[in-house]
């Protein structure tokens, strides 16, 4: 009776939207007659930080305070279409349409600028606080408030833009089966190490120390948040979470909140995250996404862990202690395999 | 059903509803009184999130009647801040990203609240078991304790209402 370490690791290439294509996103941009923008958008933040993102990029663009501006995504009836929140793709689709609608916008803001300032819309720069100057001439400037009353109150202009982003759908051929999946695909890889006990089955993990590629992280701290916040979900899956324990049976199945079994706080693994930047060449500034990704490379991790622990091979999740239990008696007991790589020395 | 007559103190305010028997505190706060900051998660006290502090002492509102509330203090997450003045809680929740969704946290600033009041200095694993009742789906829980631990070290922890006569 004792217990048994084990290291597993798995690498995950995932793509970022869905994958043949065809998910459009839409962003539309206006300013207000106080200088300030706001960005609407029909897809959702459930906590992933996409407004923070959208706000981000949009500021950028924009060439203006993110202070000044607003992201407005409250509602899908009557904000400009998107697929939605899924897949990943936030960062990716709707930054990517967000950037076109912000360069329509700022070229309508120059021009308005322009036109009070009796200049070339083309001469002139924004400063990122609020002005806009001719270039090399910081003197002759116009705040973007300014210019945004004057646009409304005196051209008659509307500093807006339009901003779509579409990988079209690819297209199967019919003979081969071939077809173009490709679009910005980010890249992970996971080392998971746990310990066994081969009297009770019970799983615990130990440590994880993992690598992201993600492109341009727009925002780290939120990308660290979400890396932390996925494993921890992935380390739910591949041990505890199950509607169904006997799936097609649908006996001891949970049957609400109080069944339904997952980690607390008490399990949390130490986790080491280093995330590698590799701008990608059709991102907003480079940027891909973390999203759905977070979770994906632990679940194999620790199926490969408890392999390499105990001998057990269990290819259906979660792997609860009753199947490490059967895989350990159909193997006539413990078979651990070779200890894999050194000690973590990160901790 | 005649509606039964019950008064507390929310969040240092006099509060008086008129409710059913069988309502919960939870459904009292939120229905009746506007206070949206307890949240209705499984309502059957499995994940904390509607987590309210009754005499300084956490309860599960969803499971607590709000006719055994009366002449009691309540307070919620909503009483935390002092007007522009966050709890240290709260800065050190937002200090240490652990919110994302956010649907938690109402809930885990009110147990780690309660802990701090009874144990301003706690260990690793005091603040683990004070928030084993409440679930996170976002965080991984790791940046929740931490913001709780740097809360604890940082200075102007205030106490709650009920917590300094516990
Ligand atoms: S709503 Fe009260 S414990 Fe879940
Ligand atoms: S932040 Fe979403 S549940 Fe905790």
């Amino acid at each position: 009776m004792a217990r048994h370490e084990g290291r597993g690791m798995a690498s995950v290439n995932y793509p970022i939207g869905m994958n043949l294509g065809g998910d459009p996103s839409q962003a539309l941009i206006h300013s207000n007659p106080d200088g300030k923008f706001t960005v609407a958008l029909s897809a959702i933040d459930l906590g992933q930080g996409m407004k923070q993102v959208s706000r981000q990029i949009a500021a950028e663009t924009l060439g203006v305070p993110i202070e000044d501006v607003h992201v407005d995504t409250a509602d899908s009836d009557t904000g400009p279409h998107d697929m939605g929140s899924f897949a990943s793709r936030g960062t990716h689709r709707m930054g990517n349409a967000i950037i076109v609608a912000a360069r329509e916008a700022r070229g309508v803001l120059l021009e308005a600028a322009a036109e009070e300032l009796e200049v070339d819309a083309g001469d002139l720069v924004t400063d990122g606080r609020g002005n806009i100057h001719v270039r090399g001439a910081p003197s002759r400037a116009i705040t973007v408030k300014a210019t945004a009353q004057a646009a409304q109150f005196k051209q008659g202009k509307t500093i807006a833009g339009r901003g779509i982003f579409l990988i079209p759908l690819s297209a199967v051929d019919a003979e081969t089966g071939e077809m173009n999946p490709n679009t910005a695909f980010a890249h992970a890889c996971l080392v998971a190490d746990v310990a066994v006990d081969d009297e009770t089955g019970e799983v615990e993990v130990l440590r994880m120390t993992s690598a992201y590629e993600l492109g341009r992280v727009i925002n780290p701290r939120m990308v660290e948040q979400q890396l932390v916040g996925g494993a921890w979900m992935g380390m739910s899956h591949a041990l505890y979470e199950t509607p169904e324990p006997y799936y097609p049976n649908p006996e001891h199945g949970p049957r609400d909140f109080n069944e339904y079994l997952m980690p607390g706080p008490g399990e949390i693994a130490p986790y080491h995250v280093t995330v590698l930047e590799r701008p990608a060449p059709d991102g907003p500034y480079g940027g891909k996404g973390p999203g759905e990704m977070c979770a994906n490379p632990v679940l194999p991790a620790i199926a490969n862990a408890v392999y390499n622990a105990v001998g057990v091979r269990v290819d259906e999740l979660p792997i609860t202690p009753e199947k490490i239990l059967r895989g350990l008696q159909a193997n006539g007991g413990v078979k651990p395999g070779p200890r894999r790589g050194g000690p973590v020395n990160w901790r | 059903m005649a509606k039964i007559p019950v008064q507390f103190r929310l969040n240092g305010s006099d509060r008086a509803a008129f409710v059913d028997a069988p309502e919960t505190l939870l459904n009292t706060l939120r229905r009746g009184l506007g206070d949206f900051a307890p949240k209705y998660g499984c309502g059957q006290g499995a994940c904390g999130v509607c987590t309210v502090l009754i005499d300084g002492e956490p309860h599960l509102s969803c499971l607590t009647l709000s006719v055994a509330c009366e002449g009691k203090r309540i307070e919620t997450a909503s009483g935390m801040a002092d007007g522009p003045d966050l709890h240290p809680l709260q800065a050190q929740f937002m200090e240490h990203f652990a919110a994302q969704c956010g649907f938690c946290t109402p809930g885990m600033l009110t147990v780690a609240r309660a802990l701090l009041d009874r144990n301003p200095n706690p260990t690793r694993d005091e603040v683990i078991e004070a928030i084993s009742g409440n679930i996170c789906r976002c965080t991984g829980y790791e940046p929740i304790v931490a913001a709780i631990l740097a809360a604890a070290g940082s200075p102007g922890m205030r106490r709650s209402e009920g917590g300094r006569h516990a």
